[in-house]
Formats: structure tokens, C-alpha cells, sequence
């Protein structure tokens, strides 16, 4: 129930971001979501892609700093106050959120958000218990 | 007002100076090859006996003590005097952990406040003047090496001691001081925020202001006299010889600071090969304390880089003169006066988990402050996806060396791989500041 992430230290200087897209490119990895958190000095970008460990692999042969993360894909009614509701469950079972981002392609008529909780299965035990739809990993790296 | 705080010894003629540098360095290597195992034995090893000392020259065959050995010492290890003599203890940071100590007896501390006394009147200044003294007070021997110096001149001192210096600014003003002690960048520190509070310290009452702790230029001098309005004086000192007051600049002619002499004995050494060099040539300073009883030090290797002169000066003193403070012959960096050795940084890095012994120090100045940065590299068992975790990481890293070694920091983590490797000494400071 649960999907792997991939995150990488980068410095905030200039051409990191367009050297990792490079280097998953030249390894024909699909990136299918991200996300870039920064601070003034450094960020962490975050990664779903097609295959985890051949991105992780070549990251590293560069001299990146690599890890994996498990993140959760939830489906999310395409809707006024879809979200809204998800977040209400969570906040009711004392589910912390540490970061969410959207995932770029839909999953039928739905968006796709991932998470990161602080208490990974608790949070898929109560999202499907709220009758969300929480996906695979295997499923969404080919949606 | 004199012009000396202790005439008859300021000026002793050079030959009578060098016989009483003799004779004391006799009854100095008496005392400590019968009170300190660890010269009984390096003598022994050296092959050199007490009495084969007749001349100074002869100081020569004698073999060198270094802040290792003081280390090794670690605590009380090199004292020559019982510990019911002992009436002060100070500190200083060592190389890694451990800091060297250094014990006074009661004639350890008059001989000090003597010294300090000295080179306040060396440097101008008079039982009339308000000394603002804004070196640290502790195991430093700043503050008290200076306040019992000016108590010993009759001066009236102000310990006022380091930071909250809008503080330090009010009370300088309301309180009329004349004279400034404190590290030369603290002092363009001040003048700064003194002017953002309103105040402009070149219209005050400073007159003179006495600066050391930390290496600085003549460009630096001129800046902080322009910006304070004072006659900045160079002083040196260090705790392992006794603390502030070993040399110091005579303001009339601000070419050098005098070493007492009578107390101590200065060569200048090829810091490769350790023999001396001639005066005038640059070289590693090496003291020997003639007086001292609690922890004599016999040619002790400073680390810093200086010449010497024995050429008669305009203020009438016949102690020899050692330039500024031009480096060091180790790695030790001074930031905000507190020593600071590279492999004490990396102890504390290996002692967070994870992290790895790469790192990189970045010292700059900023507004007259000397910044630190360190470089640390982050790996798979430090990193996170979260960003707080990180932040954590770097807090931690900063809040434990500012607890270990007192300087501020901070941390900048980096990818790894991007601080340089070599094969021999790794680089592992960058040290900006145009001194």
C-alpha cells in the first residue's frame, strides 16, 4: 500500500537541478511527480519515478546523496472540498502530514496527492477506513 | 606622569639586562629539573645539565617544550610549584578537547600585574585614566591579566568583561572611559553599533585603546583610530607564558612591542629546523620564563611568527622588540580572539553520528566580526527527505561547538564529494580576512 520515493541533497547552486533530470534522462527513468523543498542554503527533491532503484543506482554513481522514502498515494475526488476531507480524517487520528505534493497524471476522474505522514501505516490504516482509495506503488509508477 | 611604571628595570642597560637573563635562567632550569619529571627527563635526553648553562647562548642545547607536551602534562603535569602555592588557575583551548592549563603562584600574579602594569604605561596610559576592560573574564587570562594590571598601575578599571555591547556603550559613555581594552575587531564592533545608537566614539573620552587576542594589520590600526579616536596599541600575550602584558607597543614610536625581558627570553627560530635566526629575520617565536614558579616554560614554542629587534627605541626602553604578529607556524585560527585548531572541529564532527570527518572552514570578516563557517558533507546516514531533520542536524553541530570551543558558527551542508580530497594534508580552512 505503500510507494517508494526517491530523495536527493542538493545545494542551492546553480545547474544541480538540470544535472539530476539529465542524468535520469540519459538512464530512461520517467519522472512522475516532484517536489522541491528548500531552504536558503540546500534543498531536497523528491522523486517518484518509474523505477526506483535504477534511478536511485545511477544518482549515486554521480556522487549524489540518495534515499528512499516510503510515501502514500491517495486518490482525491477531483472536487471542491476533496482534499479538505482527506486532511479531516487524518487530523482526526492524529496523523501528521511532514509534506504532500501532487502527482501529475490522474487516476480515472480522480487527482492523485502523495503524502508523507508521520505515522505511514496508521494514516493508510484511516484513509481506508474513510473510503479513500490509497494505490500501489506498482500501479501508479505506470499510470 | 613617568613614562615608565618601573623605571630602573624598563631601561637597564642591555649588558646588565642580559646578566640578570642569565642568572635567572640558571635558577629557572634549577627549579624545574628538581620540581617537573618531564624536564628532569627531556634534559637528561638532551644530555645537558644545569650547570653546563654559562651562557645564554648556551640555552640553545636545550630542547623545546610545546603545547604537545603541555597536553600530555594535562592537568598539572609541568607545574613546578606544590599545589598550596597555587593560587590562580587559567586555561586555554588545546589542539582537541582537552584545554592547556597553566597555574600562578601569589609571586606569579604579582609579577603579572607588574608586566601589565608596565605595558599600560607603555601604551600611555596613566592612575588617571577609566580603563574600560572588555576582555573576557575566566579561565581567559584577558580580563584579569589586564584588571590586575590596572589595579596595580592605580587606574581605575571597569571589568566590564565581553558582550551586550549596548551595554558596554552606555557605560563607556556615562562612565567618561579613556582608555579601551578588547580584541581589535570588538572594537570596530563597537564603534559601529555605537553610531547606530547615536553616540560617535571619536568624540568621546577614549584616548587609547590596547588590542590583542587575535592577529591584526597596520591598515586596521589606522581604521580603528579613524573610527574610535585613539591610539591603538598592539599587545601581546598568551597563557601559557602568562597571559596580556608579555609584549606590548610603546606609543611613541608604535614600531614593535617591547618584551619584558627581565622576565622572559625570546628567540626567533627556523620553525623547519628550530635553530635560531638572526634578529630582523622572520621566524617562529620561542619564549623561555625566567621568573615565573607555577609553570615555568622553558623555550617554549609559541607557534607565531614574528622577528625581533634589538635596536634602541625612542621611548627610552632597552627591551628587545618583536614585529607584529605576522601568522602562525601551526594551523590554530583566531576568530573573535578564541583559538581555534582545526582537529578540535573534526573530534566534535566524529562525535555526531554520521557524519564524516570531511569538512571545510570558511573564516571571514563581516562588519569588523570574524565569521565561521563549516562545510559539512551530507551522506545517506545523515540525509533526510525532511527538511527539519536537517536543520536539526546542522543546530545540533552549531550549538555544539559554540558549548566545546565558545565560537559561533555555522553550519552549511553540503554534497558530498564536493570538499576536496588529498592525498597529503587535506585543505581544510579557508581563511578570508585580509589581515
Amino acid at each position: 500500500m505503500k510507494v517508494e520515493q526517491i530523495s536527493i541533497f542538493i545545494e542551492n547552486k546553480s545547474g544541480r537541478l538540470a544535472e539530476i533530470t539529465r542524468i535520469l534522462g540519459e538512464a530512461a527513468i520517467n519522472i512522475r511527480a516532484l517536489s522541491l523543498a528548500d531552504t536558503s542554503d540546500f534543498g531536497i527533491l523528491r522523486l517518484i519515478v518509474n523505477d526506483v532503484e535504477k534511478a536511485k543506482q545511477v544518482l549515486k554513481d554521480k556522487g549524489f546523496t540518495v534515499n528512499k522514502t516510503e510515501v502514500v498515494a491517495v486518490e482525491v475526488p477531483d472536487q471542491p472540498g476533496g482534499l479538505s476531507a482527506i486532511l479531516q480524517i487524518l487530523d482526526k487520528d492524529n496523523i501528521n502530514v511532514e509534506y504532500m505534493y501532487a502527482f501529475v497524471e490522474r487516476c480515472g476522474g480522480n487527482a492523485v496527492i502523495i503524502f508523507r505522514f508521520d505515522e505511514t501505516e496508521k494514516a493508510v490504516e484511516s484513509l481506508k477506513a474513510g473510503n479513500f482509495n490509497v494505490l500501489e506503488g506498482e500501479r501508479l509508477y505506470t499510470l | 606622569m613617568s613614562s615608565y611604571f618601573n623605571e630602573e628595570f624598563e631601561t637597564l642597560p642591555r649588558q646588565a639586562l642580559e646578566a640578570l637573563q642569565l642568572k635567572r635562567l640558571q635558577t629557572t632550569i634549577e627549579r624545574v629539573t628538581a620540581n617537573v619529571p618531564f624536564y628532569k627527563k627531556a634534559f637528561a635526553a638532551a644530555n645537558v645539565r644545569a650547570e653546563q648553562i654559562k651562557t645564554l647562548s648556551d640555552l640553545q642545547r636545550l630542547p623545546f617544550t610545546t603545547k604537545q607536551d603541555m597536553r600530555d602534562s594535562y592537568p598539572y603535569g609541568l607545574f613546578a610549584a606544590p599545589m598550596d602555592e597555587i593560587v590562580r588557575i587559567h586555561a586555554s583551548s588545546g589542539t582537541t578537547g582537552k584545554p592547556t592549563v597553566v597555574g600562578y603562584t601569589r609571586q606569579d600574579v604579582d609579577v603579572w600585574s607588574e608586566l601589565m602594569a608596565r605595558s599600560f604605561v607603555t601604551a600611555g596610559v596613566n592612575r588617571d585614566d577609566i580603563i574600560h576592560n572588555a576582555y573576557g573574564y575566566g579561565l581567559f587570562t584577558g580580563g584579569l591579566g589586564a584588571h590586575y594590571g590596572a589595579e596595580r598601575l592605580g587606574a581605575s578599571v571597569i571589568p566590564i568583561s565581553g558582550g551586550n555591547t549596548k551595554r558596554q556603550i552606555m557605560i563607556m559613555q556615562d562612565f567618561g572611559s579613556t582608555v579601551l581594552t578588547c580584541t581589535p575587531s570588538y572594537s570596530l564592533y563597537l564603534a559601529e553599533e555605537a553610531e547606530a545608537e547615536g553616540y560617535n566614539l571619536h568624540d568621546g573620552k577614549l584616548r587609547v585603546g590596547i588590542f590583542g587576542a587575535e592577529p591584526w594589520s597596520e591598515a586596521m590600526r589606522q581604521e580603528i583610530e579613524q573610527a574610535l579616536g585613539l591610539h591603538a596599541i598592539d599587545i601581546y600575550g598568551l597563557s601559557e607564558i602568562m597571559g596580556p602584558g608579555v609584549a606590548i607597543e610603546c606609543i611613541q614610536a608604535k614600531q614593535g612591542l617591547h618584551i619584558w625581558e627581565d622576565h622572559f627570553i625570546a628567540e626567533i627560530i627556523d620553525p623547519e629546523t628550530g635553530e635560531q635566526l638572526p634578529d630582523g629575520e622572520k621566524g617562529e617565536l620561542v619564549i623561555t620564563t625566567i621568573t615565573k614558579q607555577g609553570i615555568p616554560l622553558i623555550r617554549y614554542r609559541t607557534r607565531d611568527i614574528t622577528s625581533i629587534t634589538r635596536e634602541p627605541c625612542s621611548c627610552g626602553r632597552t627591551h628587545a622588540r618583536i614585529s607584529r604578529m605576522s601568522g602562525r607556524s601551526d594551523d590554530m585560527l583566531i576568530i573573535r580572539g578564541v583559538n581555534v585548531f582545526p582537529s578540535q572541529i573534526e573530534s566534535i564532527l566524529v562525535r555526531v553520528e554520521g557524519v564524516e570527518p570531511h569538512y571545510l572552514l570558511i573564516v571571514d570578516r563581516a562588519d569588523n566580526l570574524d565569521t565561521l563557517e563549516v562545510q559539512v558533507e551530507v551522506n545517506e546516514s545523515i540525509f533526510s527527505d525532511e527538511i527539519k531533520v536537517l536543520q536539526v542536524l546542522s543546530r545540533r553541530i552549531e550549538k555544539e561547538i559554540k558549548d566545546m570551543l565558545g565560537v559561533t558558527c555555522t553550519v552549511k551542508l553540503v554534497e558530498p564529494k564536493t570538499i576536496q580530497r588529498s592525498e597529503g594534508k587535506a585543505q581544510r580552512v579557508r581563511d578570508n580576512r585580509n589581515l
